[in-house]
């Protein structure tokens, strides 16, 4: 397409180009993929995050080569802020890392695909719908999955309630231990500052059909975003019960909250 | 009148019919039907123009010795009206299955649609074959696909001795097709849906009759998407075949549908518009495995063969 050859030749840099050339995705005749991911698009998004993530946001990513440089794996973190900004920050720390990076698929609200531009541009730079069987079949293709087990629980959650971990589905467990994928708890810090809401206006979002209506500055705050990556956790497959499955969720649940308590505590001011 | 086996087409008329009589006729002696129009075909092929619905339609099977049947006689969904297509498509293949069953016919191969499906915003990607059918949920337009491979599948675990193949097509496209699909990218402006450009699957004609002509021989009966495995944006699809894109407005979800109904688009109908909004891929991996199914014409060559014909 011409306009995007244009976006493209105007704002991807040669080295972020290069950086990108590094992580290799099967993609059709065209640079697309079934789930719509496209190379080009995916270089233009990276171009565009770049300055927000060092120049606005400041992120700072730890502990980011715990993520396998091969093989499927499960990226769990905390969701906060009401857009989807902390899997752009987490998937942008991933793909531009020095030593072999990965470009990961985030799982994103059943919302999204219903939405005008924003649906095809995140299918575009590879996020897909937040499906068990879409999830099953990416991480068959061996690729790094981005999960929010909080979902909308999360993201649409008050600054009231700032980093209070919310009930977690199970879900993805159960696809962790049936395709042998390890799990990296990440703890994300800051994003909940960038667009913090005070209330939800649950009337509007049912009259709109989307899952928050949130009362919040109509900008996005330039808090400083902490990362804290940490070790694989592997659990292994077999027939156990749902308790059990649970009792494993809960143990990477814990393992986030212990990675946001060591950005919370590393975080010396908000902005 | 030589000994070769005879077998039966439907939709004889139509360019992908055509397609796969010319390379069947070799090793089948051609009994063509299509209710449309008498279809020539040469001097070593029968046709008839009958629609399978009538009473004498019957009278081909006493009159040849029918061991295989090819149904791709169906009415698309942008042909007629909802009635017409329901007799058709359904209570037609039904009659047809009970012919096939009567005269004990070996094989048969029926063409279907990956529209059966349905255009869903929650539609995992790929589909497989397993994956529920969702169309008659999104309207009642179609309702006559769905209910034909429900049909189908009653007949393929009923009868196994028809061998039954149910084929599900992504968008055909190519020379002589005249589909929803190949008339969008034949026009110079083809609407589009603001913000919305699904992931497509197209299959050149010539790859679809060489995919028929395998299930037919090669008989594995059972259900099987019918896809390549390459994709592309709808929007750009168009782009790469020299239409002019023309946006409707795509939100609240009632206004492309009202808008499609008021300005008669037979291309872009109202029951069809989510397809230009949400994806419906295929997993092609069940038929390219069990018949080695290659197809030989890529994307680059289909968007060409419509650029160039503007």
């Amino acid at each position: 397409m011409k306009v995007r050859t244009l976006l493209k030749k105007w704002l991807v840099s040669e080295e972020l180009n290069q950086q990108m050339d590094k992580i290799q995705k099967p993609v059709g005749s065209l640079g697309y993929d079934p789930w719509g991911f496209n190379v080009e698009a995916a270089k233009i998004a990276g171009a565009i995050c770049r300055p927000l993530y060092e120049k606005y946001f400041r992120v700072e990513a730890h502990g980011v080569e715990n993520v396998p440089a091969e093989g499927p794996v499960l990226i769990i973190a905390n969701h906060s802020g009401q857009l989807p900004l902390d899997g752009v920050l987490i998937g942008y720390a991933i793909a531009t890392r020095k030593k072999e990076p990965r470009l990961p698929r985030a799982m994103i609200e059943r919302f999204f695909p219903t939405v005008p531009y924003l649906g095809n541009w995140l299918n575009q730079i590879g996020a897909v719908l937040g499906d068990p069987v879409n999830c099953a079949k990416v991480l068959k293709r061996k690729e790094a999955v981005i999960v929010f087990p909080e979902g909308i629980r999360g993201s649409g959650k008050l600054y009231k309630d700032r980093y209070k971990l919310m009930r977690f589905g199970n879900g993805f467990m159960h696809l962790a231990m049936k395709y042998n994928a390890p799990i990296v708890p990440v703890g994300v810090v800051g994003c909940e500052e960038t667009i913090p809401a005070f209330a939800n206006i649950k009337p509007l979002a049912k009259l709109l059909g989307i899952p928050y209506a949130p009362v919040a500055l109509p900008f996005i705050l330039p808090a400083k975003v902490i990362l804290h990556f940490g070790e694989p956790m592997h659990f292994e497959s077999g027939d156990v019960t749902e308790d059990e499955i649970t009792r494993r969720v809960e143990s990477v649940k814990a393992a986030i909250s212990e990675l946001i308590d060591k950005g919370l505590n590393e975080r010396k001011r908000l902005f | 009148m030589d000994n070769k086996p005879e077998i039966l087409i439907t939709g004889a008329a139509g360019a992908l019919a055509q397609q796969v009589i010319a390379r069947l006729r070799s090793r089948y002696r051609i009994v063509a039907v299509d209710f449309r129009e008498q279809a020539y075909l040469g001097e070593d092929t029968s046709s008839y123009r009958i629609d399978i619905v009538k009473r004498d339609f019957e009278d081909i099977f006493r009159k040849h010795r029918i061991e295989g049947v090819i149904h791709l006689g169906r009415l698309i969904t942008s042909e007629d009206n909802r009635m017409r297509r329901y007799n058709a498509n359904v209570l037609g293949t039904q009659r047809l299955l009970d012919l096939c069953n009567k005269y004990q016919v070996g094989k048969v191969v029926i063409l279907s649609t990956f529209h059966v499906y349905g255009a869903n915003a929650y539609n995992p990607v790929p589909l497989n074959e397993s994956a529920p059918l969702k169309a008659a949920g999104l309207t009642m337009d179609l309702v006559d696909s769905v209910e034909l491979e429900n049909l189908a599948n009653i007949y393929l675990w009923k009868h196994p001795n028809l061998n039954i193949h149910i084929l599900r097509p992504c968008n055909i496209v190519g020379p002589g097709v005249r589909n929803t699909m190949s008339t969008l990218l034949s026009s110079k402006y083809s609407p589009v849906l603001t913000g919305f450009s699904p992931m497509m699957q197209f299959i050149h004609i010539d790859d679809m009759a060489d995919a028929i002509e395998l299930a037919f021989i090669k008989n594995h009966p059972g259900i099987y998407n019918v896809a390549t495995d390459d994709w592309v944006a709808y929007q750009e699809a168009l782009v790469a075949c020299g239409c002019i894109r023309v946006p409707l407005p795509s939100i609240p979800p009632i206004v492309p549908k009202l808008l499609s109904q008021m300005l008669g688009l037979r291309s872009f109908p109202p029951f069809l518009v989510n397809y230009f909004k949400y994806p419906v891929i295929l997993d092609t991996r069940l038929f390219t495995q069990t018949f080695g199914f290659q197809p030989k014409k890529p994307l680059h060559d289909i968007f060409q063969y419509y650029a160039e014909q503007k």
